[in-house]
């Protein structure tokens, strides 16, 4: 048992931060949220194509570094901290789970490897559950050799500058397919759409009778598979709010040391000490569980031997918990920057709300606190 | 990063459930699950008798150093030993002051001659310890001990002054004192850390009822009590004490939190039992008991992987796991309803439950109050400025 970061996995997360210090700056996530699709494109190409961000979880046979998920984590961490505007989680979170967990060897060969080289952006439609009365959903039905998908989506991340969408469909019978779409396919709307979060776009998409060949129906989707990635997709959003948490964290303590009223620096009344001590308190929780999380989901999506397997059966635990914590604590952690920032924090000039708004924006995807606290309830208690 | 155990780790875990499995049995069979917080009054000639059989099997100072006498184990054993130690039961530890805390600060500062005298008696589970700290005016604020410290000139210590809530002085054989080497020295300056022998006639010992009407803690009363050691230099007993705490957040956390991990279940049994589990707020208040007590863990290993970039783990560790306990009893309470005023026995028998309920309150106040833990963590943390001293 080794619970510390080795030197190539500092490497990665430092590379990254370097990165994001120089391209993701205020000024420039600003820039890409008011773009027309709210990425930075620019960002992308460092990150993905030039850093192969991308490639961490994607094995060595088909063009990735095959490392592992603690480096996608350490990657999403150092995003969040900047709010990056950039598919990522999309992509890696999302979309190459899914691959991994759900696709047989000759699909993950058509698409990991450009995702790999960062030229294939990537999302998933469906994967979450419904947590209110929804309409979102799509339905499949054969169709000659194939299938026809119809069906609705509010907001898929990135979905609008995605080369590849992956789509959660169910037959007549219940049963739960995926299937793989080219972006341009006859019948697929995707239209970039307003959100309370500009920093992590979102796109709403129509299946008109989309035909696919059968092929594009990925090999498992028993519920196991699904749950592996979609707890995988979940670790790795918990990531990123860890870095929101962090980084709200950091904002308010600086702004605090630099304030002064009552002729001494706001930082020194206890009131206001306390309130940062709960949210490092939270951070570091939040930090425990994300760590933990990403080594669990590097063992069940790359683990062979017994230990990996014992280990992999606490992801859905372990992934219930990073999300539970890391999101509570990005939101606590923003919410209580806004209060410490005084009139400041709830101007648009100051970044605090692109903060807080980014933790409420992922509160709620890929299940809530309630939600994840209600699946760890059941586990133990029916 | 990784978080499976090796075969060879296995290998121990497997040695360390037998030995517990083989011994925890006949006279000490009785004691599995016993003794913890609120149940530390029982069974203590049974407990003492069983530190005597743990230390023979070589299970007392596991993460102690080889050159000290300990088994010098991996963070990864000390983790499996603390944890199976936890899951067979084992009692409530009388040793853990002395393995915990006296004997790694000795292995630290002491002399050759003074590892020689007090570390073997540790590890055969002989000498029983308790921490000589707060004082009626040093609570929170340590460094205002005033207990005097006089060279005489014999060459010997001796102790002057008045502790209080000593945990296990009256079991104890040893105390490690704070005490004033300089009368006219205030704060953290002009202290010693000093081993005093209880056994003495300068050494009065006053039991203190708790909240939970027995009595784990005490008053203990110095006058001229004889020092048998000084650990370090006169002026050198806040350095010690210190770094003392900071054992304190070791390995038996984990432990501990196999103690827990007992207790929660225990709730969650009730709960299924008497229909609490279908409660929507139970529910969610259960599950959040589940998550912190996970969390704890990922945050205790994290804390003891030793990295350098990792000290904001240690530092908000007792916090977390002391709001937790806390909440842990009120949650026990609330799981029983109306059944959890109901004591055991005549006259005051508290359940098992109740005494966690109680105990738990002491949790956010020793060892560094929530509020001490929360400007300690704005302070070293996060670089906050420091709390302003009236004196
Ligand atoms: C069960 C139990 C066992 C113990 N065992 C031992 C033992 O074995 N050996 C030993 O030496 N001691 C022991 N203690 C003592 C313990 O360490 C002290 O109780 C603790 O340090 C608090 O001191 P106090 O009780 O004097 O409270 P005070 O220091 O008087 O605190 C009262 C309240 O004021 C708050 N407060 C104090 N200062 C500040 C500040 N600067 N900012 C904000 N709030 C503040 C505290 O958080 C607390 O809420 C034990 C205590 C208990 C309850």
């Amino acid at each position: 048992m080794q619970f510390t970061f080795t030197e190539e996995q500092r490497m990665i997360r430092d590379a990254v931060a370097a990165l994001l210090a120089e391209q993701s700056t205020s000024a420039q996530v600003r820039a890409a949220m008011a773009s027309a699709t709210g990425t930075d494109d620019a960002l992308w190409q460092a990150l993905a194509v030039d850093m192969q961000a991308c490639a961490v979880l994607v094995p060595e046979h088909l063009g990735g570094l095959g490392t592992g998920f603690v480096e996608a984590a350490l990657i999403g961490e150092q995003l969040g901290r900047h709010v990056a505007c950039v598919p990522y989680h999309a992509t890696v979170g999302l979309a190459v789970s899914t691959l991994l967990a759900c696709a047989d060897d000759a699909q993950q060969a058509a698409w990991l490897p450009g995702i790999a080289e960062g030229t294939t952006i990537a999302s998933v439609a469906g994967l979450g559950e419904n947590e209110r009365k929804s309409a979102d959903g799509a339905r499949f039905r054969s169709h000659g050799d194939g299938y026809l998908l119809c069906g609705h989506f509010a907001a898929v991340p990135h979905a609008h500058v995605a080369g590849l969408l992956l789509v959660a469909a169910q037959a007549e019978t219940g049963d739960t397919a995926l299937f793989a779409l080219p972006a341009g396919s006859r019948g697929l709307t995707v239209r970039h759409r307003p959100t309370m979060d500009q920093t992590r776009a979102q796109a709403e998409v129509l299946l008109n009778d989309v035909a696919l060949p059968a092929s594009a129906r990925l090999a498992r989707t028993d519920e196991k598979s699904l749950a592996t990635a979609r707890v995988c997709a979940t670790v790795l959003i918990a990531a990123e709010l860890l870095g929101v948490a962090d980084a709200s964290l950091a904002m308010a303590v600086g702004y605090t040391g630099e304030r002064r009223q009552f002729g001494r620096a706001i930082a020194s009344y206890q009131a206001i000490k306390h309130r940062a001590a709960d949210m490092l308190l939270k951070a570091e929780l939040a930090r425990s569980a994300v760590y933990y999380a990403a080594c669990v989901a590097s063992e069940a999506l790359f683990g062979r031997d017994d230990a990996a397997r014992k280990v992999a059966a606490e992801l859905p635990q372990a992934a219930s918990l990073a999300k539970t914590y890391a999101g509570e604590a990005a939101f606590y952690n923003a919410g209580s920057a806004l209060q410490l920032f005084g009139g400041v924090g709830f101007t648009w000039e100051y970044d605090v709300h692109l903060y807080f708004k980014r933790a409420q924006g992922c509160s709620h995807f890929l299940g809530s606190p309630a939600l994840h606290r209600e699946r760890v309830a059941r586990a133990l208690l029916d | 990063m990784k978080i499976s155990f090796s075969p060879e780790d296995e290998a121990f875990r497997e040695e360390a459930a037998r030995w517990l499995a083989d011994n925890l049995t006949g006279e000490f069979d009785k004691l599995r699950f016993r003794g913890g917080p609120g149940d530390e009054h029982s069974f203590i000639d049974e407990r003492r008798a069983w530190e005597k059989r743990l230390a023979a099997g070589g299970w007392v100072g596991v993460g102690w150093a080889k050159e000290d006498g300990g088994r010098g184990a991996t963070i990864s054993r000390q983790v499996i030993f603390a944890e199976e130690y936890a899951r067979a039961g084992g009692p409530g530890r009388l040793g853990h002051i002395g393995e915990g805390l006296a004997g790694p600060t000795i292995a630290a500062f002491g002399t050759a001659e003074q590892k020689a005298r007090y570390l073997p008696p540790i590890l055969r589970g002989e000498a029983l310890w308790c921490q000589g700290y707060s004082e009626p005016a040093a609570g929170s604020d340590l460094a205002a001990v005033a207990t005097r410290a006089r060279l005489g000139n014999d060459g010997q210590w001796r102790i002057s002054g008045q502790k209080v809530w000593t945990s296990l002085a009256h079991l104890a054989d040893w105390c490690f004192v704070l005490a004033r080497t300089d009368p006219a020295s205030s704060g953290h300056h002009g202290l010693g850390f000093f081993l005093v022998a209880m056994d003495q006639p300068g050494v009065t010992v006053r039991p203190i009822e708790q909240i939970t009407g027995s009595s784990e803690f005490n008053e203990v009363f110095f006058d001229e009590a004889v020092a048998a050691d000084l650990l370090g230099q006169p002026g050198e007993g806040w350095k010690i004490a210190m770094a003392l705490l900071g054992f304190e957040r070791g390995v038996s956390t984990l432990g501990q939190q196999m103690q827990f991990r007992g207790e929660l279940d225990e709730i969650i049994r009730v709960a299924k039992d008497n229909g609490a589990a279908q409660d929507p707020d139970i529910r969610s208040r259960i599950a959040e008991a589940q998550m912190g007590l996970t969390v704890m863990r990922y945050n205790a290993l994290r804390m003891l992987g030793g990295d350098a970039e990792e000290t904001r783990a240690a530092l908000v560790y007792k916090l977390h796991w002391a709001s937790w306990h806390r909440n842990l009893g009120k949650l026990a309470m609330d799981v029983l309803g109306e059944a959890a005023e109901l004591c055991d026995t005549a006259p005051y028998g508290l359940t098992r439950l109740q005494s966690l309920f109680l105990f738990t309150r002491a949790d956010t106040l020793y060892g560094g109050s929530n509020q001490i833990q929360r400007n300690l963590i704005a302070e070293r943390g996060l670089g906050m400025p420091k709390e302003p001293k009236g004196r």
